[in-house]
């Protein structure tokens, strides 16, 4: 097999996934039936988004494997290839490779707390990972779950209608939080990330897992607070991105000592992380 | 000029000691002969390590790019100019500056030798008018001239044009040189051959760019041919964007190149890429009777305008 | 152990031959250059076998500098349009007669990265299942070889299929593999060696690995953790000269590092490997801007921490090197990767 074929796809929807329309949802399916098999994946994984003539692309997968019949990432518009995504159309023809890199631990996970922290549109990978959990053959097999979720503004948060859909249900703590706004009928928290953590999230012990995904300075600022609250380095669970090529280890650019982004992560715990030299 | 050594190390310790600069860009011993390799010292027991021979090809200018520090930097004609350039177009400024001048009589050039001693040259010395070769088992004594950089032979700004003290006494300026004969020859043939010409010079081209990153010219943040968007020229090997590369970053170079031929001695594949550089400077020459780095206070002619400007270019 | 003998009288004939059955590369000097390369040979062509090593490895004859992967077209009137097509290669036998021994071994260095458990590299890989490794054994070592110092050596036998010893009117050919005795047979070299012969191939090994004065340890760098050797102070000295061009990996038979491109021509357009530079600052360059590598001196560790550390600690099987000094030699300002070696291995970390 080819490991640099990607499966020929379809677009068949695209949404608006922000207010200021800078990133969109794409919902892709398979030309070729058998490929959506082949395209097994878990939560946590990322793909390469192939334009021919443009070239590639890795997104992380906002599907979740228990959603059937097709797969949907959602894309920020800011280099060659995802400006010209933007402009694509419902019916247009392009190419998915993968699934790449390994997933968050879900087996190590299985019996343990989980807190979600997510901000910005690095909640593709956490929404993937929300809807596996909340599947009615999963949900009891984890603990707690508890998701601090984060954007700049009410309408820069994605997903806004599950995201209202989750704060109903009483078996997942939603502790979604906008850094300002003017609106009056704001219901949910005011102030950044790492402050809602510290107020809303639950305290580290053996048994409760931190998973993080968004901006660098998001992550440099929850992490003394996740230390604070007692979760060990083992315990802290990151995704990193590196500007990739092949995605499947080989082209060399996105290491992190000898670990490859692409392959060996993209999801490290941070105690991994911590014996790399942090070039990421 | 390889008994000035004594002397750039008194100046550079000197200026380390007093605090005059923070570092000085030297030379030190290449691990092969033909071959010294830049380097810094920060204190006056690396200055030790400095060395001045014909092997001190390449322009140290190339290093004082947007750095912070006080510099102490040993100088030859063509890094001085250089130099000029730099501060012409803010990438340092003078105040940062301690320049040890070198009055220069050429640099080796190390393809050439290479070429004509195909058993490996072990060691090679200089004196005032001759180099010796020695491999395992020859030894030759070649005059100085023949074995000079091309740049070299012809250039008449040995002497540093700017500097703050001299390693030595000024060195007589070459004359009655023609200075643009190989470029003529180029001139001179038909469209057809120029094309042969240039695709053959290109031919083994294998875009390292160790020209352009030898070139103290080739600062810019994004080079054209890193930029992506818009792309401006293809990556690979197809002969279109690698002459696309060479005649775009020699144009980059009207007018500012000293023809200093960093990016000749730098080429791995021994290519002449001075032979694009040097139109343009015969150009600049012609019709600006400009010169590069010579002043402070001159504007390069590509930088201003005047209505007296030829324009016969324009068909 | 057979050892085949080749007259020399014997060898453009067999050559030509060959050609019958494989497309055969070997090392030519090239018309108005100084220096010799790798080049597919037309029929009358012969491997220039005295030629001095050359500037590039053969590593492109695997891994070409560019080499299209899909070609497609954007025409939305087409059935195909937008869909990756590969386009026809050519894996038929070929040869790589010439060879150096280190050239050889650097291949199944390479070999680990695009040949792993989860992924194959078909580009690669069926270029290198395709091809018959003819070395030449190296009996004058040149200044800069330090081939014993590294899992190579002068006559080392590591990825050849046969290796060839130079005896002024013949060669002596040691068949190392099926492939290179199936080889051998296709060129009409059949002349079994006697005893006496065979036992010169030994001699002159001996004569060309004590010829070697080039050597490196990297027997401590195993025992520092990364992170000791990584935040260590002698980067700056080492990286200072450094102009971040790419001449050090494209000269390198180890360096794989690559790009993936696509270029259009009208509708139509091809998806490219090219050969990368981790000297380059555009090989690490987020979209935002951000760079991990974005200094010379991050990029220069990069470098000499992936031959010499991170590959050492991933495979546990000595360095991403083979000693064939070509770095030393290109570099244009004269980087050392031997005094780069020393320098990590006699690194004291600080307590």
């Amino acid at each position: 097999m080819n490991p640099y074929l990607p499966f020929p796809v379809r677009i068949d929807e695209i949404n608006i996934a922000t207010e200021d329309k800078s990133l969109k949802t794409f919902k892709f399916i398979f030309l070729n039936k058998d490929d959506e098999t082949k395209f097994a994946y878990q939560a946590g994984q990322f793909a390469e988004l192939s334009i021919p003539g443009k070239g590639e692309i890795p997104i992380g997968i906002a599907s979740s494997p228990v959603e059937k019949g097709f797969v949907t990432f959602t894309v920020n518009r800011a280099g060659l290839v995802t400006t010209h995504l933007h402009k694509m159309k419902v019916g247009d023809i392009m190419g998915i490779r993968g699934p790449l890199g390994n997933c968050y631990p879900w087996e190590m996970l299985e019996g343990k707390n989980i807190l979600i922290i997510g901000g910005g549109f690095a909640f593709t990978t956490l929404r993937s990972s929300i809807i596996y959990l909340l599947h009615p053959d999963n949900r009891s097999k984890f603990g707690d779950i508890n998701v601090v979720y984060g954007a700049r503004s009410p309408g820069m948060l994605l997903y806004r209608e599950e995201l209202s859909e989750w704060e109903k249900r009483d078996d997942i703590n939603m502790h979604i939080t906008v850094d300002g706004t003017d609106d009056p009928d704001w219901k949910y928290n005011v102030g950044f990330v790492p402050t809602i953590v510290e107020q809303k999230a639950p305290n580290g012990d053996a048994d409760t897992y931190a998973i993080i995904c968004g901006p660098p300075i998001m992550i440099k600022f929850t992490q003394p607070v996740l230390e604070k609250l007692g979760y060990d380095h083992d315990h802290i669970i990151m995704s990193l991105e590196n500007r990739m090529k092949c995605g499947i280890g080989m082209c060399g650019r996105c290491n992190i000592g000898k670990e490859l982004v692409c392959k060996d992560g993209p999801v490290f715990t941070l105690n991994q992380i911590n014996q790399t030299p942090r070039e990421y | 000029m390889t008994g000035y050594i004594a002397k750039i190390k008194k100046i550079s310790k000197q200026i380390l000691d007093e605090g005059t600069v923070d570092m000085v860009i030297g030379f030190r011993k290449g691990t092969l002969a033909l071959m010294n390799e830049p380097c810094f010292a920060k204190t006056s027991k690396a200055v030790d390590d400095f060395v001045w021979d014909g092997n001190c090809g390449i322009n140290l200018a190339n290093y004082l790019t947007s750095r912070k520090e006080k510099i102490g930097i040993i100088a030859k004609g063509c890094d001085s100019r250089n130099i000029i350039t730099h501060i012409i177009e803010n990438k340092i400024d003078r105040d940062q500056l301690f320049i040890i001048g070198v009055p220069c009589k050429g640099m080796l050039d190390r393809h050439l030798l290479s070429a004509k001693f195909p058993d490996e040259i072990l060691n090679v010395s200089e004196s005032e008018d001759a180099v010796i070769i020695k491999g395992a088992d020859y030894e030759e004594t070649l005059p100085r001239k023949e074995v000079l950089q091309e740049n070299c032979s012809v250039c008449i700004h040995r002497n540093p044009v700017i500097y703050d003290e001299l390693a030595a006494d000024l060195v007589e300026e070459q004359a009655d040189l023609d200075r643009f004969e190989a470029v003529r020859k180029i001139e001179a043939l038909n469209a057809e051959d120029k094309w042969q010409y240039f695709e053959d010079l290109l031919a083994t081209c294998i875009r390292c760019y160790a020209c352009r990153n030898a070139c103290p010219l080739c600062y810019c943040p994004t080079c054209f041919v890193d930029e992506s968007k818009p792309q401006w020229v293809g990556k690979g090997q197809d002969t279109t964007d690698i002459r696309t590369f060479h005649f775009l970053r020699a144009f980059h170079d009207a007018g500012r190149c000293t023809d200093c031929g960093a990016c000749v001695r730098a080429c791995p594949m021994g290519i002449d890429v001075r032979m694009f550089t040097k139109k343009l400077e015969k150009d600049c020459f012609e019709s600006f009777g400009w010169e590069a780095g010579l002043s402070l206070d001159a504007r390069p002619p590509l930088d201003t305008f005047n209505p007296d400007d030829p324009n016969d270019f324009i068909l | 152990m057979k050892v085949i003998k080749i007259d020399k009288k014997e060898w453009t004939s067999g050559i030509e031959q060959v050609k019958n059955a494989y497309r055969v590369f070997g090392p030519i000097k090239e018309e108005n250059k100084e220096f010799s390369a790798f080049k597919e040979l037309g029929k009358g062509v012969t491997p220039d076998l005295s030629a001095t090593d050359t500037r590039l490895s053969p590593k492109g004859i695997i891994f070409p500098q560019s080499e299209a992967m899909f070609e497609f077209t954007t025409d939305s009137t087409s059935d195909d349009c937008n869909l990756m097509n590969v386009p026809e290669k050519d894996y038929s036998p070929r040869a790589i007669v010439g060879i150096r021994p280190y050239d050889a071994a650097a291949f199944t260095l390479v070999k680990k990265n695009f040949d792993t458990p989860e992924y194959r590299d078909n580009y690669w890989v069926d270029a290198y299942d395709a091809c018959t490794f003819i070395g030449l054994a190296v009996s004058s070592p040149s200044i800069l070889d330090f081939s014993t110092s590294t899992k190579s050596g002068p006559f080392d036998e590591t990825g050849l299929d046969v290796l060839l010893c130079d005896l002024d009117d013949h060669f002596l050919a040691k068949v190392i593999s099926e492939k290179g005795e199936t080889f051998l047979k296709a060129a009409g070299f059949t002349n079994i060696a006697d005893e006496k012969d065979v036992q010169k191939i030994d001699i002159l090994k001996k004569e060309a690995e004590d010829k070697i004065q080039s050597r490196v340890f990297f027997d401590k760098i195993q025992s520092y953790s990364i992170l000791d050797i990584y935040e260590a102070n002698f980067w700056e000295d080492i990286s200072f000269a450094c102009i971040n061009c790419g001449t050090c990996t494209y000269v390198c038979p180890t360096c794989w590092c690559f790009d993936i491109q696509d270029e259009m021509q009208g509708k139509t357009g091809q998806r490219f490997k090219n050969w990368d530079s981790c000297m380059f600052p555009l090989f690490t360059l987020h979209t935002t801007g951000h760079n991990p590598r974005g200094t010379k001196l991050q990029r220069v560790r990069q470098r000499f921490m992936h031959k010499l550390k991170y590959f050492l600690d991933k495979y546990n099987d000595g360095i991403m090197c083979v000693g064939c000094g070509r770095c030393i030699r290109f570099c244009p300002v004269n980087i050392d990767i031997r005094r780069v070696c020393d320098t990590m291995n006699s690194f004291e970390p600080a307590k």
